[in-house]
């Protein structure tokens, strides 16, 4: 029995270094490839050594796809490709390969440079990874090889975020690594067809959040900013160099401009600079308003929004006398990473805690284990490396602005979908509980959510394909069009198995090609009659009784004498030795077997010819295999049934199963 | 069926309807300017020049057309706005068009007249860039002409109509139409976002090659092996120069450009304000600091002269490979952004406004329409023209040079005819048919022969076997193919029923009997359905109108009945008495206890026997028991 079978690696009722293997008629499928935030051990990338123990993860996979740039969904690809060691293709979009690596290799900085860590991928191994990857279009159709392909789908999320659809004959996977179903500030909502995978494995961040409307939510996060900034604190963001940080900086772009504004806001680092480039260039994996307006305005030029020299962040309050005229408020601050667990964030975080007239944002999902995890908890004194604590006054905000669906996206992408079945990945363990209760009870959708290391096995039957001849196919549809048909038909033909192609043809067209030679099989039946007149009138009588009774049917008187209905001959003999008994030879091949056979039933029944007509109807209910059906209708009628398709359809179905 | 109606004359402006498969699908939808030529240019400001030309009349006096028909330097024009000649409407409704695969940007400028106002209902296929840039293409008219005289043309509305029913593609994006066919845009290497496209079902292919290039300028490689395997190629927009090379062209372009710069003159490029114009302005991105021009400015005048820069540099994904990976450093894929950045290049929307302060002389102007009817270009000529000083350099190769000029003259400006077509020229049409090998060509007829103009370049036609199929316009070509094979599912429950057998090495055979599902154009075959259970009486009735009315065909026989073992067959079912009689043919059974004679032939078998049913199944089975069904 075929199935699609599926592991996560990482990301099975967790968020975190997502990895999954899917299986799919007998192809091998990485999805994603990423770190966790929450381990600085080894747990922190996925266990590859599950994929195979002994022997090249080339020859096991038979690709990898990446989703996105984030790193919980690639981080590890370096360390994967050129440490434990993949040959084999990579794919994502363009977006993706272009940022991918810039985060990398920021990544690697401040795990090896920050935090020392000794056999951590080098940067040359980046740029490797880096060259064995294959950059798609969304809704491309890329052919991994001849038979396995793949499709990806636009995901919203962040900048190049993809859902991949991954295919071989007509069984099919889709993963949709993080997407949004609501368009936000600078992306648009994801979007797939009615593909019916038959199995749909999906993020599930937000399993149990409904979340409120957008616009509150920016009105909220625009009220608190503003209002900080008023009493004289100091607002911090942190953010992913990408993504987040675009939206945030767009919405208070615009605000600034509409209050007309002149606090500054700044960005921390060169990174997002670098990363409003991509945004730029990137235009057309952009929401419609910006794509619509580009042309007039590029929305990633901010005007209020400057890059970030770190000696304000020193500074204790409010500047009044700084370097620059123009800084003599304090600053909105966006610093690298969102979760605080390292990086100039931190840092910012460490000296701006103390004083609560400030305030951090935390505009995104943390981590566990993470500071910002800490703070959103709840917890307000942070033990520091070194044994330090850290005391934390100043206001902690959480704005879920997060690019992921919610419980309603979520279930409005199973529904676009279609899907078979469901797999819940990238989520936390009880949420997904409650979210695979609501889809196998609203969707009536089989759902699935496997810990790591734990294998989901789907049967699926998938139909084969063969090559029907268009002669053999024509004709059928021919048939199928006659006013009685609405109901199916039976085909028959023959299947050519040759090698693996496998063609349907029809019987004739079968012993055609294989140069075989039909073999004919004949019957004769002779039937027995008492009647002393000649051969000549006789089949004359035979044929103005058939005629008679067999309506739909072709009979027909030939010149030598024999009477033919359809393709069955009949003719009168009359053998020598009894002048009295005349022989009506009846004859048939086997392919009309059923009209024959019921033929010379007919005629010896038929004896009644001898009396001058009106015939009788004759009563055959004696012999053999149709006798209900025939009883039944002579009964109905009173009148000589015609032998036509009703009674036709039960004598062959009968014969078939008795013979 | 696989019909092409050919709409359109013109070989690069194509216009061609497919019938495959129930479908059809219109390739291209070209239109023609080249009628512009005949039409008087549209001056910006009113020129005295061109209103005092003397009217025309015929030789007989008759001079009822002069209001409409002037003269200049021997040439007749008509005064008034340009009429085009669109694709041809009468041979085939288009209200049954089912779709429109567009090619790239100059492929779709007759789009509105097909899908507005006719019945149109279907959907328009073209990829991102196409759409973008082919949208800002038209507008040189839109502004030359009055509102009320527009009508003569699209209006605006009606393009937004026709785009609007344009759905995006990417490259290799497999499209479904109705279930019956699958088409697929691939790149074609000729401009931002152009495509080929395969037409095929499972069994047959259709290429349909249009404005592709070898050459490596800025657009994705030309995809050239998915057009492997094809029934029928259809190629049409090759280079309308073929004896000139693009690259001694811009060579040329760029030495004339220089020269005249030096000179104190000015240089007019008549251009469309997007394709070539991005690898001129990259050539003279690297040559004038080279040839110490960098303070002479460039301008770029067009309406849609900033969309078009801006929309250039963020199309990364469908760019050749350097491009895009200047993208992922991020930087700019063209180096115009730099130009403009240092102030090298200036774009305006026209000739009024800003770019009167800033105009500066001696310098080089970018601008349309490259027929020299309309657009700012005509400003220019009025301006330029009567110094030798100046220079016009013609690149675009649409409309010939000549007969563009002939309104404006006399004239004193130089003129070099440096024309860049990077469309495939004949050379490369033979590498590529011999590359991918379909087993039919269809192209127009002008490629079948040798130009007018170089009737004895044999090698300036398509030399392929078999001969190209030519086709010209308002002809109906029959497509030299016949479909043998459709796909059709065969469900698992009826595959596992199958039972194979093994007839010669490696070819296995299997009867199939099963119900047609036919549903969108997919076939599916199911298990027949089990014969219902015969209950009794008029009940039994009832069940018969539920049943399938499935008629059961008998197989055909194959096979031989070797006579020796078949009479041993009889005996262990009981008949005694046989006897085997030989004939010239075979031989003869005779079951003399049954009355029953049975002949034996190589290819036949005739059982002759009384009417005795039970008996004649018997010997039915054990016959049976020796051949194949089929």
């Amino acid at each position: 029995m075929p199935e699609i079978r599926v592991t996560p690696l990482g990301a099975g009722q967790d968020v975190g270094r997502s990895c999954i293997l899917v299986s799919i008629a007998g192809k091998n499928v990485m999805l994603d490839c990423g770190m966790h935030m929450g381990f600085n051990d080894d747990r922190r990338f996925p266990d590859f050594s599950y994929i195979t123990q002994n022997g090249r993860l080339t020859d096991f996979l038979d690709c990898v796809i990446i989703s996105h740039f984030h790193l919980d969904h690639c981080g590890a690809l370096p360390y994967f490709s050129e440490m434990v060691g993949y040959d084999g293709p990579i794919y994502m979009t363009h977006p993706t390969q272009a940022i991918c690596p810039i985060l990398l290799e920021d990544y690697r900085k401040i795990a090896v440079d920050k935090k020392g860590e000794a056999n951590f991928f080098t940067s040359q191994m980046i740029k490797d990874c880096m060259k064995k990857v294959v950059a798609v279009h969304l809704h491309q159709t890329v052919q991994v090889d001849d038979e396995l392909e793949i499709k990806a789908y636009y995901a919203g999320h962040v900048l190049g975020a993809a859902m991949f659809q991954i295919k071989v004959g007509s069984e099919s996977v889709v993963y949709t690594g993080d997407y949004n179903m609501t368009p936000d500030r600078h992306l648009g909502a994801a979007w797939i067809d009615k593909c019916r995978p038959n199995l749909l494995i999906t993020e599930s961040t937000y399993a149990t959040t409904i979340r409120d409307s957008k616009r509150c939510r920016e009105r909220d996060f625009l009220k608190k900013v503003h209002e900080t900034v008023e009493r004289g604190g100091k607002v911090l963001i942190p953010v992913f160099a990408l993504g987040r940080a675009q939206e945030l900086c767009i919405l208070l772009e615009t605000f600034w401009e509409r209050m007309n504004l002149k606090v500054p806001i700044y960005f921390s680092t060169g990174l997002t600079e670098k990363a409003n480039h991509y945004y730029k260039l990137f235009i057309p994996w952009t929401n419609q308003k910006i794509r619509k307006t580009f042309v007039q305005r590029n929305m990633f030029e901010f005007k209020h929004i400057k890059a970030f020299d770190r000696a304000f962040a020193d500074n204790p309050g409010p500047m009044v006398s700084g370097g620059i005229a123009a800084l003599n408020h304090p600053p909105v601050v966006f610093a690298t990473p969102g979760m605080l667990h390292a990086g100039q964030s931190l840092q910012i975080f460490r000296k701006w805690a103390g004083n609560e007239k400030n305030m951090v944002i935390m505009p995104g999902y943390c981590v566990q284990g993470t500071v910002g995890h800490k703070i959103l908890s709840g917890q307000r004194k942070l033990e520091m490396e070194g044994r330090q604590v850290l005391e934390v006054k100043m206001q902690v905000e959480y704005m879920s602005f997060s690019a992921h669906a919610d419980a309603k996206g979520i279930m409005q992408l199973v529904g676009q979908a279609e899907p078979e079945s469901v797999l819940l990945v990238h989520g936390e363990a009880k949420k997904m509980e409650f979210l695979k209760q609501k889809i196998e009870q609203e969707l009536r959708v089989s759902c699935y959510m496997p810990a790591n290391g734990e294998t989901v096995t789907l049967p699926t039957s998938p139909s084969i394909p063969v090559g029907i001849s268009l002669g053999l196919l024509k004709r059928e549809m021919a048939q199928g069009l006659l006013p009685e048909a609405k109901k199916p038909r039976l085909l028959h033909g023959t299947l050519i198995m040759k090698d693996s192609n496998f063609r349907l043809v029809s019987s004739e067209q079968a012993l055609k090609e294989l140069g075989l030679a039909e073999h004919q099989l004949r019957f004769t039946c002779r039937v027995h009659l008492h009647d002393t007149r000649k051969e000549q009138e006789m089949a004359l009588r035979v044929y103005s009784h058939l005629k008679s009774v067999l309506k739909d049917h072709c009979v027909q008187h030939l010149p030598d004498g024999s009477v033919t209905v359809e393709s069955i001959l009949i003719q009168a003999a009359a053998p020598s030795e009894d002048p009295g008994t005349k022989v009506l030879l009846v004859s048939w091949t086997y392919q009309d077997e059923e009209l024959g056979s019921f033929l010379t039933s007919l005629l010896k029944k038929g004896r009644q010819l001898t009396q001058p007509p009106p015939l009788p109807s004759p009563s055959w209910t004696e012999p053999g295999l149709h006798v209900s059906t025939v009883g039944a209708l002579s009964e109905q009628t009173l009148q000589v049934p015609s032998l036509g398709t009703e009674t036709m359809c039960h004598v062959p179905t009968q014969a078939a199963v008795s013979s | 069926m696989k019909l092409t109606y050919c709409l359109s004359g013109h070989p690069t402006l194509p216009c061609n309807v497919l019938k495959f498969k129930s479908t059809t699908i219109m390739l291209d939808c070209g239109l023609d300017m080249t009628s512009t030529l005949n039409f008087l240019p549209l001056p910006l400001v009113q020129s005295p020049r061109l209103s005092n030309l003397p009217g025309w009349s015929l030789k007989d006096g008759n001079a009822f057309l002069d209001k409409e028909l002037k003269e200049c330097s021997g040439h007749v024009f008509v005064d008034s706005v340009p009429e085009f000649c669109l694709p041809e409407t009468e041979l085939i409704d288009l209200s049954t068009v089912d779709v429109i695969l567009i090619s790239n940007y100059h492929c779709m400028m007759a789009l509105p007249y097909i899908t507005e106002h006719t019945g149109f209902t279907g959907t328009v296929y073209a990829t991102e860039p196409t759409v973008q840039i082919g949208r800002l293409l038209p507008s040189p008219l839109k502004d030359a002409v009055e509102v009320s005289t527009w009508r003569r043309c699209y209006t605006m509305q009606e393009v937004n109509s026709a785009l609007s029913k344009i759905q995006l593609v990417g490259y290799s994006q497999k499209i479904e139409l109705f279930g019956a066919v699958q088409v697929t845009p691939l790149s074609s290497g000729y401009a931002l976002g152009s495509s080929n496209w395969i037409i095929q079902s499972h069994y047959e292919k259709v290429s349909y090659v249009s404005g592709s290039s070898l050459l490596t300028t800025h657009p994705q490689p030309m995809d050239q092996a998915s057009l492997k395997n094809s029934d029928v190629l259809v190629l049409t927009g090759l280079t309308q120069i073929p004896t000139a090379n693009p690259d001694g062209m811009v060579g040329e372009f760029c030495s004339n450009l220089a020269l005249t710069v030096r000179n104190g003159g000015n240089v007019l490029v008549p251009c469309y304000p997007s394709g070539v114009i991005y690898d001129l302005l990259e050539c003279l991105y690297q040559y004038i600091d080279s040839a110490g021009l960098s303070s002479v400015p460039l301008y770029f005048i067009s309406p849609v002269a900033n969309s078009s820069l801006e929309f250039s540099q963020i199309f990364a994904e469908w760019l050749c490979h350097n491009k895009q990976s200047k993208v992922y450093l991020p930087e700019p894929p063209f180096p115009h952004a730099e130009l403009i950045q240092t102030n090298k290049l200036k774009h305006y929307p026209s000739i009024h406004g800003d770019f009167s302060n800033d105009f500066r002389q001696p310098c080089v102007v970018f601008t349309g329409h490259p027929s020299l009817r309309f657009g700012d270009v005509v400003h220019f000529m009025e301006l330029w023209g009567k110094s030798s000083l100046n220079t016009i350099i013609f690149t675009e190769p649409d409309f010939s040079y000549l007969e563009a000029l002939a309104p404006y003259q006399p004239l004193a400006m130089k003129c070099i005819y440096c024309p860049i077509d990077t469309r495939l020229n004949f050379i490369q049409v033979s590498k590529l048919l011999k590359e991918v090998q379909p087993l039919h060509v269809v192209c127009p007829e002008q490629y079948t022969q040798p130009p007018p103009a170089q009737s004895h370049r044999m090698d300036l036609m398509i030399d392929c076997q078999p001969p190209a199929m030519s086709y010209r316009r308002a002809e109906v070509l029959a497509l030299p193919f016949k479909r043998r094979y459709e796909k059709i599912e065969i469900m698992p429950e009826l595959a596992d029923s199958l039972v194979p057998m093994e007839i010669k090495p490696g070819i296995s055979l299997a009867t199939v009997s099963a119900v047609l599902h036919t549903k969108d154009n997919k076939h599916l075959l199911q298990p027949p359905p089990r014969p219902a259970q015969p209950t009794s009486g008029k009940k039994r009735k009832r069940v018969s109108d539920d049943v399938p009315d499935c008629k059961v065909l008998k197989p055909l026989l194959s096979g031989s009945i070797p006579v020796e073992q078949f009479v041993q067959t009889l005996e262990k079912h009981g008949f005694s008495d046989i006897k085997v009689e030989d004939t010239a043919k075979g031989h003869i059974v005779l079951l003399q206890e049954a009355e029953t004679l049975i002949q034996i032939e190589e290819d036949s078998t005739h059982i002759i026997c009384d009417n005795d049913e039970m008996l004649r199944v018997r010997l039915r089975d054990l016959v049976l028991k020796f051949l194949q069904k089929f």
